[in-house]
């Protein structure tokens, strides 16, 4: 199950979320229950079970690597960015990802489910509520109010860059 | 078209368009030397060949214009706005003749002497720019030209049909004094050309090097989804892909291919700068050099290239500064004034080799030791133990430059530690030999290419892995039970291969896959496979789980999140479709802890065991009568034969049997062989120019290689002494003792003529017996050859060591040929023909090195040292024939 959402979109390098239309489009993704977004035009390509390769002495997020269409990709555990306990999967439950361009190289972001795209307007926006979690504070963009839910928005470059040997 | 027309339309042509460029430059610049002289280049080889092509016109523009270029070149006459017009001018004319001798094959009709008379104005000074009478020519040139016009009939074509374009041409023509000229003509005849041209003059291509690159990682791709496809019929036998799917395997390997060739470039390209910067380092130094290249058309990747464009130059800087020795060094040792830089390329199974010789000082290996000791990378006990060979090696350690002052050129000594990284970072390697006075040769290896890696798949802990071929030396499989085993020094797992120990990494742990906690080694090492892995001149082992085929792999980067992780040098895509990771050992063996000093604890093992298997001989163990094994180097022996005791006859006390169609003598080993009739035995052959002699033995044993140690024991006739061979005591047999007790009374019977004797020492025989000096420490050598030299004719005087040799020098002995011994204890067998070459008496002859040291750099040492020829142990043929012939070749001199 792989469809193609948004091909040859190089945005990542500028993702600002917010522009001047009142209106923009997330990919929303499930982890532990709780709601996210990816500004749409970040995303690649959301993936179904694929044979995903161990890289040995690896960071401990990186889940190892992918063939997508002749192109590596690296899998990155998107839980364990966030310091969250690895999902308890069930029989019939299939790992679920969603590919990423970050400086010219793809990432598939491991997650536990993938939503809808929903179109959010700007004025359900709000920034990261003072008290949230540190580690969460740094990889989202701020919060959008929907009716019964919150959908934070993930930074996805920064949550890349984390990852960088620099850092 | 006659060819050579086409090559120098084709020729002249790419060089008319390359001056295109430059003449924007002109324009600006109209005094630019380089490129004037390029001009003048070109005008010289189009007059040149024009002569021998039959080409009166061309030829006549082409020697005009080339005199005027002359002009300008030496700077007697200025160029100015108007010359460069002039200069335009000729080289459009030659445009448009090259441009209709393509259509039409001739030259068209008429003739330049509008051009020419003003070109030969121009030249003998009476033009009117010289002469002050400023004339606006340029500006009426087109209409005066009758050449022009023509030229500008097809563009008045284009315009009749195509009405839109006239206008915007037409509004190009501006009105400066110099364009007119050279804007409508340079307009009109490419257009003209165009189709022409590319049939005949285009036949190469300038491609922007990203579009190949790009090509490339779409080959790269293709190739991988082919290998998927392949791998899929395999599992599916009967399908109708089979026959489409070969097909498109043949063609991706030829696109493949083909793309790669458009990746290769010659060598000769990183090669342009060097002699630029050899003339400008002989001038700095004042030394002669001369560089001579060979095998400049050998082609390589140019990703290849150009990481070793650098090193190169570094080198040959390198053997230009500290190599080549100023002219009245030279001369004091006996080398012509100029040095020769001798750079050579050429290809050697999937890699090439560069060689850069120099006949310069060599390296200093005193100097050097006392650099290793005085910057504390030995201590002075430790440096004494290298070898030169070891020595030299630390001249790629950063921070050692054996120069005495650092000049502008080298002597900084970070250049060949950088070298070397660079040449072993794209796979490569580097070796060094150096004859202190005789100059030092590099030889540089690398390979082909870099983008598609030979690569062996294998596995650790249900992981799999690939390993580039080129690093793999040898797989051996171990088991705890056999004797190919893992040990444990500590916690290092360590594999004795051939008599040296091999460390080993175990790829589990080195990765942190798999876990063993607990468990002993001699189940965790169970049958395991290790790669001998060699990094530069570090060989460890890597210990994995399983090896499967060797793929060809397309290798690709790791994401950046991954790049701090040293052991990977890539990842790609198995034909399967998974991805994997690509093992570095060069990180492997900087992870592992090689650094330079076991280096040199390496090499001093490799020396030690080379200096082992030296002494070692093949031997054929066979019993014979009673008492122990017997042995005798199976060198000697030329056949085994089984013979029925039967058919042996006996004359005159003498065994003798049919073999071949002649009698030939045999011999019991022992008199109490069991020689009843009715028995098949085997029978050694020792056989010499078509006479042979047979020893009965009892029955053959083994082969083995071994390592002779005898403890002489005279007592027995027939046997040298006893040595242990494969555990047991064994005795050596003396061939000789068998031969001579045949052709000893072979002898007698015909006077002083040797039966055995060669051909050449039989025709000399009556002039006087050659005396040979054998110089050998070995007893078992000496009497091996002792015998056999005299039997084939030559008086032999054998001593056990240089010293004893030299001494006979005092005694004024005489000998016609000398043969050595290399590894002797209190002399090696260099030094000793070096002394001999030294000596007055015995400078002239002739030295034949005798040893299993034959390596090419030792063979080369040899030479250098004043040996005339080098050969092999036990190599009985090649010793005789090559005594004769340096005998007969001392004796014509």
């Amino acid at each position: 199950m792989s469809q193609n959402v948004q091909e040859q979109h190089h945005m990542s390098k500028n993702p600002q979320h917010v522009v001047t239309g009142k209106t923009k489009d997330f990919l929303t993704i499930v982890i532990e229950g709780q709601l996210f977004g990816i500004p749409i035009l970040q995303v690649q390509d959301v993936l179904g079970e694929l044979k995903v390769t161990k890289i040995p002495l690896a960071p401990p997020q990186v889940s190892g690597s992918l063939n997508l269409r002749g192109r590596i990709v690296t899998a990155i555990d998107v839980r364990k960015c966030l310091g969250l306990p690895p999902m308890e999967r069930g029989e019939d439950e299939k790992l679920m990802s969603v590919v990423v361009n970050h400086d010219d190289e793809l990432y598939s972001l491991i997650i536990d489910n993938v939503g809808d795209v929903l179109t959010l307007h700007e004025k359900d926006f709000e920034a990261n509520p003072a008290t949230l979690d540190i580690i969460w504070k740094s990889v989202s963009l701020g919060v959008y109010r929907l009716q019964g839910k919150i959908l934070v928005v993930l930074d996805v470059p920064k949550l890349l860059l984390a990852l960088h040997p620099a850092h | 078209m006659d060819d050579l027309i086409i090559e120098f339309l084709t020729e002249t042509n790419e060089s008319l368009m390359e001056l295109d460029t430059d003449l924007i430059k002109l324009e600006q610049n109209p005094n630019d030397k380089d490129l004037i002289s390029k001009i003048f280049r070109l005008m010289h080889t189009i007059k040149g060949t024009c002569g021998f092509l039959g080409l009166p016109r061309l030829e006549t523009v082409a020697h005009r214009a080339e005199n005027v270029m002359g002009r300008f070149r030496d700077g007697d006459l200025e160029v100015t706005a108007e010359y460069v017009s002039l200069i335009l001018e000729s080289l459009d004319r030659v445009r448009y003749l090259l441009g209709h001798i393509e259509e039409h094959g001739t030259e068209p009709e008429g003739n330049d002497t509008d051009l020419t008379t003003r070109l030969d104005a121009v030249y003998e000074g009476r033009d009117a720019f010289q002469t002050g009478q400023t004339t606006p020519g340029p500006v009426e040139l087109p209409e005066e030209d009758p050449v022009e016009i023509a030229a500008h009939d097809p563009l008045a074509d284009i315009f009749d049909t195509i009405e839109v374009s006239a206008p915007v041409s037409a509004q190009i023509s501006p009105p400066a004094a110099i364009e007119p000229s050279h804007q409508p003509v340079a307009a009109a005849p490419p257009q003209t050309k165009e189709a022409t041209e590319s049939a005949v003059a285009n036949q190469s291509l300038r491609v922007n090097m990203d579009v190949l690159e790009n090509l490339m990682t779409m080959v790269s791709e293709l190739v991988l989804t082919r290998n998927q496809l392949l791998q899929i019929s395999r599992t599916e036998k009967e399908n109708s892909f089979i026959t489409p799917l070969q097909r498109l395997n043949h063609v991706v390997s030829d696109l493949q291919e083909g793309v790669m060739k458009t990746r290769m470039q010659p060598i000769g390209n990183a090669w342009a700068k060097l002699p630029r910067i050899i003339r400008d380092l002989s001038i700095e130094l004042g030394k002669k050099i001369d560089l001579i290249m060979i095998g400049q058309d050998t082609e390589l990747d140019r990703q290849v290239l150009d990481m070793i464009k650098d090193p190169l130059t570094h080198m040959v800087r390198n053997s230009g500064d500290h190599g080549i020795e100023v002219p009245a060094e030279r001369v004091k040792a006996g080398k012509p004034e100029t040095g020769k830089i001798h750079l050579r390329a050429y290809h050697e199974g999937g890699h090439i080799i560069i060689e850069i010789a120099d006949d310069g000082k060599g390296l200093p290996t005193e100097k050097i030791r006392q650099k290793l000791v005085s910057n504390g990378l030995v201590t002075e006990e430790e440096s004494k133990k290298l070898s030169p060979q070891q020595i030299h090696q630390y001249i790629f350690h950063a921070g050692l430059s054996t120069a005495e002052k650092v000049t502008s050129v080298s002597g900084r000594g970070v250049g060949m530690g950088v070298v070397r990284t660079n040449i072993e970072k794209i796979g490569g390697s580097i070796e060094m030999k150096s004859i202190e006075g005789k100059g030092s040769t590099f030889f540089i290896k690398i390979p082909l290419t870099l983008a598609i890696v030979s690569s062996l798949i294998v596995e650790s802990a249900g992981e799999r892995f690939a390993i580039p071929q080129l690093a793999v030396r040898e797989l051996v499989l171990v088991s705890q039970k056999s004797e190919n085993r893992i040990e444990m020094i500590k916690n290092t797992p360590v594999f004795r291969l051939r008599e040296k120990l091999l460390p080993l990494v175990s790829l589990e742990d080195l990765l942190k896959i798999g876990q063993h906690s607990g468990e002993n080694f001699e189940d965790r090492f169970e049958h395991k496979y290790i790669i001998v892995t060699q990094v530069g001149n570090y060989s460890f082992g890597l210990i994995v789980d399983q090896v499967f085929d060797t793929e060809e792999i397309v290798v690709k980067p790791v994401a950046k999140i991954l790049k701090n992780i040293e052991l990977f040098s890539g990842n790609t895509i198995l034909g399967d479709g998974s991805v994997i990771m690509i093992l570095d050992p060069g990180g492997i063996a900087k992870v592992t802890g090689e650094n330079n000093l076991t280096d040199a604890a390496q090499d001093e093992q490799a020396a030690a065991e080379k200096l082992v298997s030296d002494k070692k001989t093949s031997l054929l163990v066979f019993t014979a009568g009673q008492g122990s094994p017997k042995a005798v180097p199976l060198s000697l022996i030329s056949r085994l034969e089984n013979i029925d005791m039967n058919t042996v006859e006996e004359t005159d006390g003498q065994m003798l049997v049919q073999y071949r169609g002649a009698l030939m003598p045999i011999i019991p080993f022992s008199d109490q062989m069991d020689l009843s009739k009715d028995k098949m035995k085997p029978l050694l052959v020792f056989a010499d120019r078509g006479k042979s002699v047979g020893l009965i033995v009892d029955e053959i044993v083994d082969i083995r290689e071994e390592i002779i140690d005898i403890q002489l024991d005279g007592k027995r006739k027939g046997v040298f002494g006893s040595a242990i061979i494969s555990g047991k005591a064994s005795e050596i047999v003396d061939v000789m003792h068998f031969l001579n007790s045949v052709h000893g009374d072979w002898f007698k019977d015909h006077g002083d003529d040797p039966f055995l004797a060669s051909d050449k020492a039989k025709r000399e025989g009556k002039s006087g017996t050659k005396r040979i000096l054998l110089v050998d420490d070995s007893p078992f050598f000496r009497n091996m050859l002792c015998p056999l030299l005299t039997a084939a004719g030559y008086e032999v005087i054998a001593v056990d060591g240089p010293s004893k040799a030299l001494e006979l020098t005092e005694r004024d002995e005489n000998f016609d040929l000398i043969i050595s011994d290399i590894e002797m204890p209190d002399m090696n067998g260099y030094d000793f023909a070096t002394r001999v070459r030294a000596s007055e008496k015995w400078q002239n002859t002739p030295m034949v090195a005798l040893t299993s040291h034959a390596t090419p750099e030792d063979i080369d040492h040899g030479y250098e040292s004043g040996f005339d020829e080098y050969i092999a142990k036990f190599d009985r043929d090649t010793l005789l024939s090559t005594i004769s012939k340096t005998l007969s070749r001392g004796a014509d001199a």
